[in-house]
C-alpha cells in the first residue's frame, strides 16, 4: 500500500497549493509514490472521510496557511490527529506570513475597516428551524505551531519546486530528518546571492530608496545600491529568485536557526548600514522605511516576540 | 488608599560609562527610584533589538539603554551603532503600540552619577503616568 499523504490550506492566499502544481510533470512522480486522501483544493474529499480514517493513517500533512478562525484549528488538529507527520508548508503555517499583520489591529477593528457600516456577518443565524453558523474569526493570529505540534517546516513564500521536491524525498527515505528540523539551507540568503562578489567589504549606505523610485543596476548588490534588502538576515534555500528579478529580498524564507526574532534581526541589519553618525540624517535616512512592521515582520509578526500590538 | 504603580524598567548600562555612573551614584549615596533592573552589557552597541523586544514580550513596563557620550566610546563607535538601531527600533514598537516614552536611550559618562538618578527618576515618573503595559498573551500549544 502506498503511503497517503493530505494537503490542506488555512489562512492562505493559493500560492502554496500553486507552488506543488508547479512541480509540473515531477507531481505525477509523487503522485505515484503516494495516495493523496484530502486536498480541497483539488480533490473531492470531505472533512467526514478524514474524520472516519482511523488515528495515525495519514504518514504526512503539508499545512499551509496561519490560523486565523477557529474551523482552521479544528482541521489541523484533526489532521494532526491522523497523521504521523505535520509539515507547516510555506511561510504563513511556518511564522505566520502576510495574513499575520492582521495582529496590527483585531477581529472587531478588522470587520469595522472590511463592512464599515454594512450589515456585519453574524456567527449564528436562525430562520425556520435552520441553523447556520460561523467559525470564530480571531482577535489574534497565530503561526500553525501554536494549534498544534508541528514536525518540519518548509519557509518560503511559497516554498520553491526544489525545496519542495527535496522535502518529500526526506519524508520517504528511510532516516528522517530531526524533528522541528527547517527543511532548507540553514545560512543567509546572502551566501547564495549572484551578486555576492560586489557587495562591498564595508558596506555603507547614505540613504535608503524604494524600488518604486529607482532603476536598480542588475549586477551590484541591491542593499550597496541602498534598496531594503532582508537577504543579509533571512533562510538561504529561494536561490535568491527576487534579486535575480532585479527585486531586494523581503525576508519570505524567514530566519536562520540562530535567531529568535526575525524583525529584530533584520532590523539591525539594515540599520548598521547607515553611513551616519547624526541624529537627525540618521531619521532622514529612515524615512525610506515608512512602514517597519510591515517591511521587517511582512512574514513573521504572529511568531514575533511581541506577536501582536498591543489590544485597544 | 490605592496602591501606587512601580514600573518596571529593564536598563542595559554600558561597562564603561553608564554602569560605572551607576556605581558612582551608589558610591556617592545619591538616592533614586529603585525601579530599574540594571543589566551590564559591555557597550550599548552590544544590545541586539531582541533584547529590548524580550524585555516588553516578559512584561517590562520600559526599557532603558545607557551607553558613553558620542565620540567617548571604549570600542569606538559602538553607541553610534546603538543609536542607529534605536533608530529604527523607536519606530517599530511605536506602531506596536509601545509608546515613545517607554523606550530610552541616554548618554551617561562615569562621571554622571547625578545623571543616572535624574534619568531614571523622570523615566519613573513618566512610566507610572503611563500606567502598566498590558502584554497580550500567546497562545501555547495545549
Amino acid at each position: 500500500m502506498k503511503p497517503k499523504v493530505a494537503f490542506y490550506w488555512c489562512a492562505s492566499c493559493g500560492g502554496c497549493e500553486e507552488a506543488v502544481v508547479d512541480l509540473d510533470e515531477e507531481l505525477l512522480g509523487v503522485a505515484d509514490a503516494v495516495d493523496i486522501v484530502f486536498w480541497p483544493v483539488a480533490l473531492d474529499f470531505k472533512e467526514k472521510d478524514v474524520a472516519a480514517m482511523p488515528d495515525g493513517s495519514i504518514l504526512a500533512s503539508f499545512i499551509n496557511g496561519a490560523i486565523r478562525n477557529s474551523h482552521q484549528q479544528e482541521m489541523a488538529e484533526l489532521l494532526r490527529a491522523k497523521s504521523l507527520v505535520v509539515v507547516a508548508f510555506g511561510i504563513c503555517a511556518q511564522l505566520g506570513g502576510i495574513p499575520g499583520l492582521a495582529n496590527l489591529s483585531d477581529a472587531k477593528g478588522i470587520l469595522a475597516e472590511v463592512y464599515r457600516d454594512g450589515v456585519t456577518p453574524a456567527r449564528r443565524y436562525s430562520e425556520n428551524g435552520y441553523s447556520l453558523s460561523l467559525p470564530e474569526f480571531f482577535d489574534t493570529v497565530v503561526a500553525l505551531d501554536r494549534v498544534i505540534q508541528v514536525d518540519y517546516y518548509l519557509p518560503g513564500c511559497p516554498p520553491t519546486p526544489n525545496l519542495i521536491r527535496d522535502a518529500v524525498h526526506a519524508l520517504l527515505a528511510p532516516e528522517l530528518p530531526p524533528k522541528g528540523a527547517v527543511l532548507a539551507p540553514d545560512h543567509a540568503l546572502c551566501e547564495q546571492c549572484p551578486r555576492k562578489d560586489s557587495r562591498p567589504e564595508k558596506l555603507l549606505v547614505k540613504e535608503f530608496v524604494r524600488p518604486h523610485q529607482v532603476v536598480a543596476d542588475q549586477q551590484t548588490c541591491l542593499l550597496a545600491q541602498g534598496l531594503v534588502c532582508l537577504g543579509p538576515g533571512t533562510r538561504a534555500g529561494c536561490n535568491a529568485l527576487c534579486i535575480r528579478g532585479n527585486m531586494p529580498c523581503t525576508g519570505c524564507f524567514g530566519p536562520t536557526s540562530r535567531v529568535r526574532d526575525y524583525g529584530a534581526k533584520a532590523l539591525s541589519a539594515i540599520a548598521s548600514v547607515i553611513e551616519s553618525n547624526d541624529e537627525s540624517q540618521i531619521e532622514r535616512a529612515l524615512e525610506a522605511v515608512p512602514d517597519p512592521v510591515g517591511t521587517f515582520y511582512r512574514y513573521s509578526l504572529p511568531s514575533s516576540m511581541l506577536g501582536r500590538r498591543r489590544m485597544e | 488608599m490605592p496602591e501606587v504603580f512601580e514600573p518596571k524598567i529593564v536598563a542595559f548600562f554600558c561597562n564603561w560609562c553608564t554602569y560605572l555612573a551607576a556605581d558612582l551614584a551608589g558610591t556617592s549615596r545619591i538616592k533614586h527610584a529603585p525601579n530599574a533592573r540594571v543589566i551590564r552589557v559591555m557597550c550599548s552597541g552590544r544590545v541586539d533589538p531582541q533584547f529590548v523586544l524580550d524585555a516588553f514580550a516578559k512584561g517590562a513596563d520600559g526599557v532603558l539603554i545607557g551607553g558613553c557620550h558620542p565620540g567617548d566610546c571604549h570600542y569606538q563607535e559602538g553607541n553610534y551603532k546603538a543609536l542607529r538601531r534605536v533608530a529604527l527600533l523607536r519606530r517599530l514598537l511605536k506602531q506596536m503600540g509601545i509608546e515613545e516614552e517607554r523606550f530610552r536611550l541616554e548618554w551617561i559618562s562615569a562621571a554622571e552619577g547625578e545623571r543616572v538618578k535624574t534619568v531614571i527618576n523622570d523615566m519613573v515618573e513618566k512610566l507610572r503616568a503611563l500606567g502598566p503595559r498590558v502584554q497580550p498573551v500567546r497562545k501555547e500549544v495545549a
